[in-house]
């Protein structure tokens, strides 16, 4: 008793601080100064032509200046026609990606799956997640020529690895207890995958794919770039001919419709809760 | 009706969670089943019901061996077998009829559940359950809109749905006030009454249990330190079951606190 007592007087007034993260001492002040004399290296080794900014700055502030008059018309045909396959493309891919993307989700999770559907379903979603859309669209141009068919097939191989490991992450962390309840009223495995597993993931499952939605349209407009159809290739052409006016005007459109897609998801994940 | 023939389950992390348990119930009876956190009641009732694989020993039902079953067959004899839960486990973004119709899946097609379209017999039976329990206005509710109380209720009708002959409950009233969870256990006992039903009740109140069982087990460190009438309950058992503390105020003392109750 008094041995506590003598050790609680020895502390009380004495102040108190967090223990650090790193505990050596030496360590952690290593590990401080060689992280800012790295930082300043490499801000060093990044070259900066000035004279060459000084002459870009002309050319950026035309860009820029082209947004207060955006040229809708002029090519307003090749820019309807950019946009409405763009909207194809991003809407099939959506669909179809998440399609595929439920069950290899309902795989990947490792606390409804067997070893063996879990590792493959893993596999699959982190091949899709390791090969960026540009390199997938690059490739699957090659493949299959110009056009929209690429983009589609690049985007729903992107959904795939994007939602199914989102969903899997979310039934992993869903709530035991109410799959469990539906379990023990002797449902089999799909009614217990609707009736325990589903409505606790749904309001995620929808908000995931709002974004996804989005989230394709965007890229859409960038697999252009390499000929996999959409606005972007219209955006890439307005490039090249310098057609900033024009550009401007794609710009605008993309903005406006991803700011659209954002209220309309927000509006959708406020009804589903 | 139900008998536990050295049921053994030793979790992965190598805790012995039941040594050789064996207890045998008949038709109609209540039991309730404490001892302290941590003893092996939970997992006592879920290895009933496989939602834990017990690791030896046998479950009967009747005359069949759970413990043999496979996935199929299990999935038959879990209808026979409700469960009430702790936390009430209602799904809750589901309504109130759709937790209580959940307690058919057993016995309806994947699609028919699917399109939510029960056949009307067991609608009605539904109804007449919400009825009972006094909650028929709250069918098109979320359950998660409802009071515990009101969430106890649904998990009961749930479990009654299913038209079992044992009902596993799993400490029904932990999270709810004494007059909720007097209530609780008494329509639960009424229930069991009523349709003949046995009934394995974990519960961590004595008093409560004591006022509404038949037969107390008090399981310790997943053995079975108490087996017998909720009278027999003495401050030495229940020091056996938990340890030294004083039990005075937490038993029954004599038949005037029974009849104040009830």
């Amino acid at each position: 008793m008094s041995g506590v007592s003598t050790e609680l007087e020895t502390l009380l007034g004495t102040r108190w601080k967090k223990p650090p993260l790193i505990k050596l001492s030496w360590l952690r002040w290593l590990l401080i100064l060689g992280g800012a004399v790295y930082l300043v290296l490499a801000i060093a080794s990044v070259e900066v032509n000035w004279s060459r900014v000084y002459e870009g700055l002309d050319r950026g502030g035309a860009f820029i200046m082209s947004f207060t008059r955006p040229d809708f018309l002029s090519r307003g045909g090749d820019i309807w026609n950019g946009l409405v396959e763009s909207v194809v493309i991003t809407v099939a891919a959506s669909v179809v990606g998440i399609l595929i993307s439920i069950p290899i989700g309902l795989g990947a999770a490792r606390n409804i799956a067997p070893l063996p559907v879990y590792l493959v379903c893993r596999a699959i979603v982190a091949v899709s997640r390791a090969l960026q859309e540009i390199i997938v669209a690059i490739l699957l141009v090659a493949i299959f020529g110009f056009g929209p068919l690429a983009g589609f097939l690049t985007l729903s191989f992107a959904t795939i690895g994007f939602l199914s490991k989102l969903l899997a992450e979310d039934i992993e962390a869903m709530d035991r207890v109410q799959a469990e309840a539906i379990r023990a009223t002797g449902a089999r495995w799909t009614q217990w995958i609707n009736y325990g597993v589903q409505p606790q993931v749904m309001p995620r499952l929808i908000g995931l794919s709002m974004y996804r939605l989005d989230i394709n349209f965007r890229e859409s407009a960038i697999l252009g770039l390499v000929g996999a159809g959409g606005i972007g290739a219209t955006l890439n052409t307005a490039f090249d001919r310098y057609e900033f006016d024009t550009a401007a005007a794609i710009l605008l459109v993309i903005i406006g419709i991803v700011m659209a897609l954002e209220y309309l998801s927000g509006v959708i994940r406020a009804r589903v809760r | 009706m139900l008998r536990l023939d050295k049921l053994v389950k030793t979790y992965r992390t190598g805790d012995q969670a039941l040594k050789s348990v064996e207890i045998e119930v008949p038709i109609g009876q209540v039991v309730a089943l404490i001892g302290p956190s941590g003893a092996g009641k939970s997992t006592l009732i879920r290895c009933i019901n496989r939602l834990v694989e017990p690791s030896g020993g046998k479950v009967w039902l009747d005359d069949v061996e759970l413990t043999a079953l496979s996935s199929g067959a299990l999935r038959r004899a879990r209808r026979r077998m409700g469960m009430i839960f702790q936390e009430y486990a209602l799904v809750e973004r589901l309504t109130v009829m759709e937790n209580v119709l959940s307690g058919r899946l057993g016995y309806v097609g994947f699609w028919r559940s699917l399109l939510r379209r029960f056949p009307q017999k067991d609608v009605d039976e539904a109804f007449r359950l919400l009825d009972r329990v006094g909650l028929l206005a709250m069918a098109d509710k979320r359950a998660d809109e409802l009071s515990g109380g009101q969430r106890q209720r649904v998990g009961i009708a749930r479990a009654l749905i299913q038209n079992p002959a044992l009902l596993l409950v799993d400490e029904p009233t932990a999270s709810l006030d004494p007059k909720t969870s007097r209530q609780i256990m008494r329509l639960i006992c009424e229930l069991c009454a009523e349709r003949g039903l046995a009934a394995i009740i974990n519960i961590h109140d004595v008093a409560l249990a004591q006022m509404f069982v038949q037969r107390v087990i008090g399981l310790k460190a997943g053995e079975i330190a108490f087996d017998g009438p909720p009278d027999a309950l003495t401050p030495e058992v229940l020091t056996r079951i938990y340890g030294e503390e004083d039990w005075q105020a937490t038993i029954k003392t004599d038949e005037t606190a029974e009849e104040a109750v009830a």
